[in-house]
C-alpha cells in the first residue's frame, strides 16, 4: 500500500472547470453536449508525468464537411491547455494520441469543431493515486 | 539535453485511398516553465510548441502543443494516401529550432 | 479428535471430488492466484467482503453464514469449510490442509484421462510469487511445476514484479505454454507487448483463449520494475480481441482475466462476444458462476485450494449449455500425483532446511484476508512498531497468504507467505497526521469506489498503533475519521508529524531491513505469539 517519499498527493487537483468553460466558449460558442468524440483514457494514471490520450471523432471527413479542430483541455493542470489537433480531409479520419502530464485526479475533455461550425464533446476524469495495494 | 532526433513509424506502402496511422516520437524535456531550479529561480519554458506533418508539399494536419504535453512528445495521427508521395513532419522548438523528418511511401 | 477427523473424512473421498456428469465436447479447467504455494496449507476466506453500489450484497460481497444460505451450504459441511470463515479452526483440524500442487496434479490428471484432447487447463497468474523458494529462484520452481501441469496459457500479474529482463527471459525460454496479455502495450510506440490469444482445438471446437493482465500491475506494484510497459483494462481492445478471434473461427472465446471480479462483472457487460470469462486476482471462490447477459464468469478461488471444471456444448458454433463444479482440493484425500512430488521436492531440496526451521509457535489463528484487517497482518505491525521503533505501522492489504491455526509453529516458509516480495524494504520515516489521512482515503477509494474500473482489487492498508473509523458509502476524502493514536488515546493531530514504519513501498530506493527479516526476528523473540482480536477500527453503517 503505502509510500515512503510520497511524490504525488491525490485527491481532486484544484479544478478550474470555469478556465475550460471559457476555453470552450471561445472556440465554439457554447459548450456542447457531450457526444460525437470517443476519449480513450485509463481510469487511473499509471504516472501523472505521461497519461495517455486517444480521441476519435465520429463525424464525416470529406471535402464539404469535415472536422477541423479537435481541442484537449484538462481541469486540474495549472494551465487547462493541453493541445489543439488541426484536421483536413486528407487525414480521413480526425483521431490522435498523445501524452500529458496531470498534476492530480481531474477531468479531460475534448472538444471538435466541425467545418460548418458543428461543436462535440467527450470527458472523462482520470485519476490519479499513490497505488501500491493488490490482490 | 541529448542531440534532438525526431522518430517516425510510418507503413512504407498502401493501396490507393487507404486510411494509413502514422506515429511520431521526439526526445524533449518539454520544460514547462512551471519549475523551479535548486535555488529556487524559474526554469524557462521550453517547449515544442507546435507539429506540421505534409504530404507532397500540402500540409494536412498540425498540433499546437501545450508545456501539459508530456517530455518526450508523442503524436499518432492518419492520413489518407492517394498517390504514392513524400511526407515531411516539423517539430517547432521555442528556441527558435526546427527539426524535420521524411516517410516515403509507395501507393499501389 | 483424531477419531473425528477419520470420520469426517470418510464422508469424502478422491471420487467424490471428481464426480461430475461430462456434458459437451469441451472442459476447462482453471485455477488462479495460486502465489506459489507448492504444498498443501490452510487457507480461510475473509469474514469481511464489502460491495458498494450495484453490486452491494452480491456475489463475492458475501461471507459467512450469509454465503451459506445463498449457496444452500450446510454449516459444518466441507464445503462449509471450504468456502467461508464459519468455524474455521475447528473444521480445519477436522478435513484438514487444502491444496498442494501433488494434489492438484492427480485432479487434473484424472480429468484428462476422463475427457481426453478435450482438456484446456488455463493458469489465471499470481503463479510465481508468494514463497520463500519463488523468491530465490525468480519464479523458476512454479515455472517448473505448470510446465509439468502441461498447463495451456497462463496471464500475469505479481509475475511482472520479477522485472522486465525476467519475464521476458521465462516467456521466451522457460515457459512450455503461451503468456497472454492482451491488454499490454510498450509506454512508447504503444504497440503490443505479448500475444493476446491463442486457439485450441478442443473436442473438434475451436476455442479462442485472450489473456487479460492485471490492468492496475503500474500502480499497484512498483512501476520502475517494468518502466517499458503499459497496463490497462482497455475494453476496446478486449473486443477487438474477441471480434478477431470470431473472425478467425472461434466457436467459443474465453477470456483468461486477472482484473478482479467487479471489474470482469463490468466488462463483460461492455464487450461482446465472450462466452466465460475466468476471473483472478481478487481470490473470490464461488460454488457457482454468476452471468452477465450470455457471459460465464467464473471465480476460482486463489492457494491452489480449488479447481474449477466447467464443461461446454457447442453447436452451430454456440455455446449451448454448460456445467460448472468449483472442486475443493482437500489435500487429505487425495492421493498425490507422484512425478509433481517428485518436481515439489526437487525445487525446494536446496531450500528445505531453510524453509522449515521453526521461528515459533502461535497462541492464535493467523489469516490475512479481510477487508480491513488480518491477524498475521496485526502481527506485521507489531513487529513493524517494536523492531522499527515506531509509532505507526502501517502493512500492505494484500490478499495472499497460508492461514495458521493456534498452536501451530512458525516457520520461515509461513513467514515468507506472507512477506515474499521483490521490493521488501522496510522503511521509516515521519509521515503528518495529514498525510496518514490522505493515504487512508487513497486506499479506501481503491476498495469503495462505486465505479469497479477504479478499483484495485487490494484490501485497505492494515495499521498498527492507529485506530479509525470508515464509512464506504461516502466519497473520496470523507470516508476515514476519528483517527487514534492507540499508545495515548489521542486524536491523531494533522499537523503533527509522527514516525511510521510500512513496506512493500512501490517507490523506487525506498531504504530499510526487509519485511521478512524484521518479521522472522520478531517471532524468534516473541517464542510465542499472540494476536489480541483487532478493536481499532470502526465501520460505521
Ligand atoms: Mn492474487
Ligand atoms: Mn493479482
Amino acid at each position: 500500500a503505502v509510500v515512503a517519499g510520497l511524490t504525488v498527493i491525490p485527491g481532486l487537483a484544484n479544478a478550474d472547470e470555469a478556465a475550460v468553460t471559457e476555453a470552450i466558449k471561445g472556440m465554439v460558442g457554447d459548450v456542447p453536449d457531450e457526444s460525437g468524440v470517443a476519449l480513450d483514457l485509463p481510469e487511473i494514471a499509471e504516472n501523472g508525468n505521461t497519461v495517455p490520450l486517444s480521441f476519435t471523432v465520429d463525424a464525416p471527413m470529406g471535402e464539404d464537411l469535415y472536422v477541423k479542430d479537435v481541442m484537449v483541455m484538462a481541469d486540474g493542470n495549472p494551465s487547462p491547455d493541453v493541445a489543439v489537433f488541426h484536421f483536413t480531409p486528407m487525414s480521413g479520419v480526425a483521431a490522435g494520441s498523445t501524452r500529458m502530464r496531470l498534476a492530480g485526479t481531474q477531468n479531460v475533455v475534448a472538444v471538435a469543431r466541425l467545418s460548418d461550425g458543428t461543436a462535440l464533446m467527450g470527458s472523462k476524469q482520470v485519476k490519479v493515486t499513490i497505488g501500491g495495494c493488490g490482490g | 539535453m541529448a542531440t534532438i532526433r525526431p522518430r517516425v513509424k510510418a507503413p512504407k506502402k498502401a493501396a490507393a485511398g487507404e486510411i494509413i496511422e502514422i506515429k511520431t516520437l521526439i526526445n524533449h524535456d518539454m520544460e514547462s516553465g512551471q519549475r523551479k531550479d535548486k535555488d529556487g529561480n524559474p526554469i524557462p519554458r521550453q517547449i515544442i510548441h507546435k507539429f506540421t506533418a505534409e504530404f507532397n508539399g500540402t500540409e494536412f494536419f498540425s498540433v499546437d502543443l501545450a508545456p501539459a504535453i508530456s517530455a518526450n512528445p508523442y503524436l499518432s495521427f492518419n492520413a489518407k494516401v492517394d498517390e504514392s508521395g513524400e511526407f515531411t513532419f516539423r517539430w517547432f522548438d521555442d528556441d527558435g529550432s526546427v527539426y524535420e523528418d521524411t516517410k516515403s511511401i509507395e501507393v499501389t | 479428535l483424531a477419531l473425528r477427523r477419520a470420520a469426517a473424512q470418510q464422508t469424502l473421498s478422491q471420487d467424490d471430488l471428481l464426480r461430475f456428469d461430462p456434458l459437451g465436447q469441451v472442459t476447462l479447467l482453471h485455477v488462479t492466484d495460486v502465489h506459489a504455494q507448492l504444498r498443501p496449507l490452510y487457507f480461510r476466506e475473509p469474514s469481511v467482503n464489502l460491495g458498494v453500489g450495484a453490486v452491494a450484497g452480491d456475489p463475492p460481497h458475501i461471507t459467512g453464514r450469509d454465503f451459506l444460505a445463498r449457496y444452500d451450504i450446510p454449516a459444518d459441511s466441507p464445503e462449509c469449510y471450504a468456502l467461508t470463515s464459519v468455524d474455521f479452526t475447528a473444521l480445519a483440524r477436522t478435513y484438514g490442509r487444502v491444496g498442494g500442487l501433488d494434489r492438484l496434479a492427480t485432479l487434473v490428471n484424472a480429468i484428462r484421462a476422463e475427457r481426453p484432447d478435450q482438456t484446456l487447463f488455463l493458469d489465471g497468474g499470481d503463479t510465481w510469487q508468494g514463497s520463500y523458494t519463488s523468491l530465490q529462484t525468480n519464479g523458476a520452481d512454479m515455472i517448473r511445476a505448470f510446465n509439468a501441469l502441461k498447463t495451456d496459457a497462463m496471464t500475469a500479474h505479481w509475475e511482472f514484479t520479477y522485472g522486465e529482463a525476467r519475464v521476458r527471459a521465462a516467456v521466451e525460454g522457460e515457459l512450455d505454454f503461451p503468456f497472454l496479455c492482451g491488454n499490454v502495450i510498450d509506454a512508447t510506440w504503444e504497440e503490443p507487448v505479448f500475444e493476446s490469444t491463442q486457439m485450441f482445438e478442443r473436442g473438434g471446437v475451436a476455442v479462442a483463449v485472450i489473456g487479460q493482465a492485471f490492468p492496475y500491475t503500474p500502480i499497484a506494484n512498483p512501476r520502475h520494475l517494468i518502466p517499458e510497459w503499459s497496463f490497462g483494462i482497455r475494453p476496446e481492445m478486449v473486443q477487438e480481441h474477441v471480434d478477431n478471434a470470431r473472425a478467425n473461427g472461434a466457436e467459443v472465446v474465453v477470456l483468461l482475466s486477472h482484473n478482479g471480479f467487479d471489474v470482469d462483472r463490468k466488462l463483460a457487460s461492455l464487450v461482446n462476444g465472450i462466452d466465460v470469462i475466468l476471473t483472478g486476482h481478487t481470490h473470490d471462490a464461488l460454488p457457482r458462476e454468476v452471468t452477465v447477459g450470455k457471459t460465464l464468469l467464473i471465480a476460482s478461488g486463489s492457494h491452489g485450494k480449488f479447481l474449477s471444471r466447467l464443461d461446454l456444448e457447442v453447436k452451430d458454433g454456440r455455446v449451448t449449455d454448460y456445467r460448472y463444479r468449483l472442486i475443493p482440493v482437500f489435500s487429505d484425500v487425495i492421493t498425490p500425483d507422484p512425478e509433481m512430488a517428485k518436481v515439489i521436492t526437487e525445487v525446494r531440496a536446496p531450500y528445505e532446511a531453510e524453509c522449515t526451521r521453526v521461528l515459533g509457535q502461535t497462541d492464535d489463528l493467523l489469516y490475512r484476508r479481510g477487508n480491513f484487517n488480518g491477524s498475521f497482518d496485526d502481527l506485521i505491525c507489531q513487529a513493524l512498531l517494536a523492531e522499527r521503533d515506531a509509532e505507526i505501522a502501517l502493512s500492505p492489504g494484500f490478499r495472499w497468504g497460508a492461514t495458521l491455526l493456534p498452536g501451530q509453529d512458525i516457520t520461515v516458509d509461513d513467514v515468507y507467505s506472507m512477506t515474499s516480495i521483490t521490493y521488501p524494504n522496510a522503511y521509516r520515516q515521519p509521515m503528518t497526521g495529514a498525510m496518514l489521512k490522505t493515504v487512508l482515503e487513497d486506499v479506501a477509494d481503491n476498495l469503495f469506489n462505486t465505479d469497479p474500473f477504479y478499483q484495485q482489487g487490494g484490501d485497505m492498508v492494515r495499521v498498527g498503533g492507529m485506530g479509525y473509523a470508515i464509512d464506504i458509502h461516502k466519497p473520496m476524502g470523507e470516508r476515514i475519521s476519528d483517527l487514534t493514536l492507540l499508545a495515548t488515546g489521542d486524536p491523531i493531530d494533522p499537523a503533527r508529524e509522527y514516525i511510521v514504519a510500512g513496506w512493500a513501498s512501490v517507490n523506487e530506493g525506498t531504504e530499510g531491513p526487509p519485511i521478512y527479516d524484521i518479521v522472522s526476528q520478531y517471532i524468534e523473540r516473541q517464542g510465542t505469539v499472540s494476536v489480541p482480536e483487532n478493536t481499532a477500527i470502526t465501520i460505521k453503517a
